[in-house]
């Protein structure tokens, strides 16, 4: 028996007295439920008020945060995906890449850029998960090579933003070989001493795990972002039994030893540029001497 | 007892004639030979019918034959015996999916790593069916160094169906592990020779796959997923492996149109595992023949070929 009882059955309030709430106005966290405005939302950077949720962002609004007053200059806008293999599953490969563009408005997964960050030339590329979940197949290998190159052009220290599933199927051998190019072309940033940091944000998974996303020389990632080279699906699986709490998150992977730090991304700007300081202050030394 | 693919089966037929026909020669001393002789005449074309139209996934089932040769056949073929398998990754263990040493060929040493499957039930497990752990990775690293160290060149075998996902995996950095070992092969300034024998399956074929030449057997795999897991994820069943092998272009020859793999190796006809002296005796060739050519070439120049070669794979359009 229940504290309270409906007195009269069903909803009685008229259609024309409900309150009209519009679309978009609210945000509810997916994980802790929690409601604030969008606007509210969005002015704290997209994570949760409440639980400190990171909700997935785009490649440019990883710009708008890092750059300091523009967006950056965008470069290397003009290479998409070619279908050397003429891949067909369910769809053609070309149709599926048309309308993913129409759909995001993006090229592809990745989007690469320079700009300033606290005073201080730098380039980012940074993933965008909505491409066909941040794949990376030719394109996204060659915008990173042009990233670095880039870099070594500019002298500037390199962020590469990863956010993807892993490599993609549609360029088989192909898309395997971009984690060869990348960690390549990282052998010659190493090469001109120029820093590499790598921000692992949710998900980053398979082939972008096991090349650049773990190689950088400062390794940083968003709170409870997904980070791993088999998916929990995988795993559980494999093993047969329930995966441990918090297992490929990113407290686990740093308690493993395979993270540097896990830093909120109010703070993802400012921790950044003091790390490049350090280093930058150390080579200045050096050519004083 | 010689294990046979469906499509094999026209070959297993005849060669049971022809033991029977040399068994009732030998029995009744009734003069077979001229019948041996056809028979064995049928099972030549027989088989280069069979061999001449291999589909993709015929040839994916061929690098997983259980008679074709795993790593340590090559190695104890090629070294003709004269190898020492070294162990342990220094940190965590020793991974049985991944084995390497030291071994001579024509009285030169060379460092041999590759991943080891089993060939019985027990074996399979006892190689986690050649699916190497993080330490496995590692431990192929600190060979590489120590043939580094002592200016020894360097092959390895690839055959995996994959790095393995299991949960200790992940806890000690799989990822972390092939994702260093790529990196760091880019650099390795001796030469590097990479022969795919079986199966060349993402990133766990990759983490061992970085080199000057990279070499793949006429019926053996490369590519980013196996058929099958393709199959379940791009058409969310099991069946249609065939098509997803195609789709893949995952053969030597397609491989080697798309410029990722350098030399594809023959096969006797009628594959590796039924005529393995052969193949160890092509495998073995191509790797001398590699090396004099990488060995009169700079080490820094030879570092820089090879990570402008990876430099520049893929396709794409614009600029």
């Amino acid at each position: 028996m229940g504290w309270f009882t409906r007195k009269k059955e069903g909803i009685s309030t008229s259609t024309a007295d409900k309150k009209e709430t519009p679309e978009g106005l609210w945000y509810k966290c997916p994980k802790c439920k929690a409601v604030i405005t969008t606007e509210e939302h969005k002015s704290n950077l997209h994570v949760c008020a409440v639980c400190n949720h990171h909700e997935r962002i785009s490649a440019s609004d990883y710009f708008e945060l890092l750059f300091d007053s523009t967006k950056g200059t965008e470069f290397a806008r003009g290479i998409t995906a070619a279908d050397p293999l003429e891949f067909k599953d369910t769809k053609n490969y070309v149709d599926r890449i048309k309308s993913v563009q129409e759909k995001t408005g993006l090229k592809d997964a990745i989007r690469v850029a320079h700009g300033k960050m606290d005073g201080d030339v730098i380039v980012i590329a940074a993933m965008d998960f909505r491409f066909i979940g941040g794949s990376m197949g030719s394109v996204v290998g060659e915008k990173i090579a042009r990233a670095i190159d880039k870099a070594i052009e500019l002298e500037a220290p390199l962020i590469i933003i990863s956010k993807s599933g892993g490599a993609r199927m549609m360029e088989a051998g192909l898309s395997l070989m971009q984690m060869a190019k990348t960690s390549a072309k990282l052998n010659q940033l190493s090469e001109a001493k120029l820093p590499y940091i790598s921000l692992l944000t949710d998900p980053t998974t398979g082939g972008v795990t096991a090349s650049f996303a773990m190689l950088g020389d400062v390794n940083i990632a968003e709170p409870n972002a997904l980070i791993a080279f088999a998916g929990p699906r995988v795993v559980k699986e494999t093993i047969g039994r329930d995966l441990p709490e918090g297992f490929q998150y990113s407290e686990f992977v740093l308690e493993h030893g395979f993270l540097d730090l896990i830093v909120d991304r109010k703070d993802l700007k400012s921790k950044m540029s003091q790390l490049l300081r350090m280093l930058k202050l150390e080579k200045a030394q050096k050519e004083e001497e | 007892m010689a294990n046979y693919l469906p499509f094999e089966e026209p070959i297993s037929l005849i060669e049971e004639e022809i033991l029977k026909a040399k068994e009732i020669g030998a029995n009744s001393g009734v003069s077979t030979s001229k019948m041996v002789k056809d028979l064995e005449k049928k099972l030549k074309t027989t088989t280069e019918d069979i061999f001449k139209n291999l589909t993709p996934w015929q040839r994916v089932q061929l690098s997983r034959h259980p008679d074709r040769p795993y790593t340590l056949d090559y190695i104890n073929a090629i070294t003709g015996g004269d190898f020492v398998e070294l162990h342990g990754d220094r940190n965590v263990k020793d991974d049985k999916a991944m084995v390497g040493g030291f071994g001579t060929v024509d009285g030169q040493s060379i460092m041999f790593v590759g991943q080891q499957k089993g060939i019985n039930t027990k074996m399979r497990q006892y190689r986690n069916f050649g699916m190497p752990n993080p330490e496995g990775y590692r431990k192929a690293m600190r060979l590489f160094r120590l043939a580094e160290k002592f200016n020894k060149p360097i092959v390895t075998f690839i055959d995996t169906p994959g790095a393995f996902p299991g949960l200790e995996a992940e806890e000690r950095g799989q990822g972390e592990a092939i994702a260093r070992n790529i990196y760091e092969m880019m650099n390795l300034k001796v030469p590097v020779i990479c022969i795919i024998i079986g199966e060349g399956a993402s990133g766990g074929a990759l983490g061992i796959g970085v080199g000057d030449k990279v070499v793949m057997l006429e019926n053996s795999w490369y590519s980013v997923i196996s058929p099958e897991n393709c199959s379940t994820i791009l058409w969310r069943s099991w069946d249609y492996k065939e098509q997803a092998a195609e789709a893949l272009k995952l053969t030597s020859t397609d491989m080697k149109a798309l410029k990722i793999v350098d030399e594809v190796i023959k096969e006797p006809i009628g594959g590796a595992h039924r005529f393995k002296e052969e193949a160890f005796e092509n495998v073995k060739k191509s790797i001398l023949k590699n090396l004099t050519k990488l060995q009169k070439m700079d080490p820094d120049k030879r570092c820089e070929k090879r990570i402008n070669k990876f430099c520049e794979m893929g396709v794409y359009k614009g600029k």
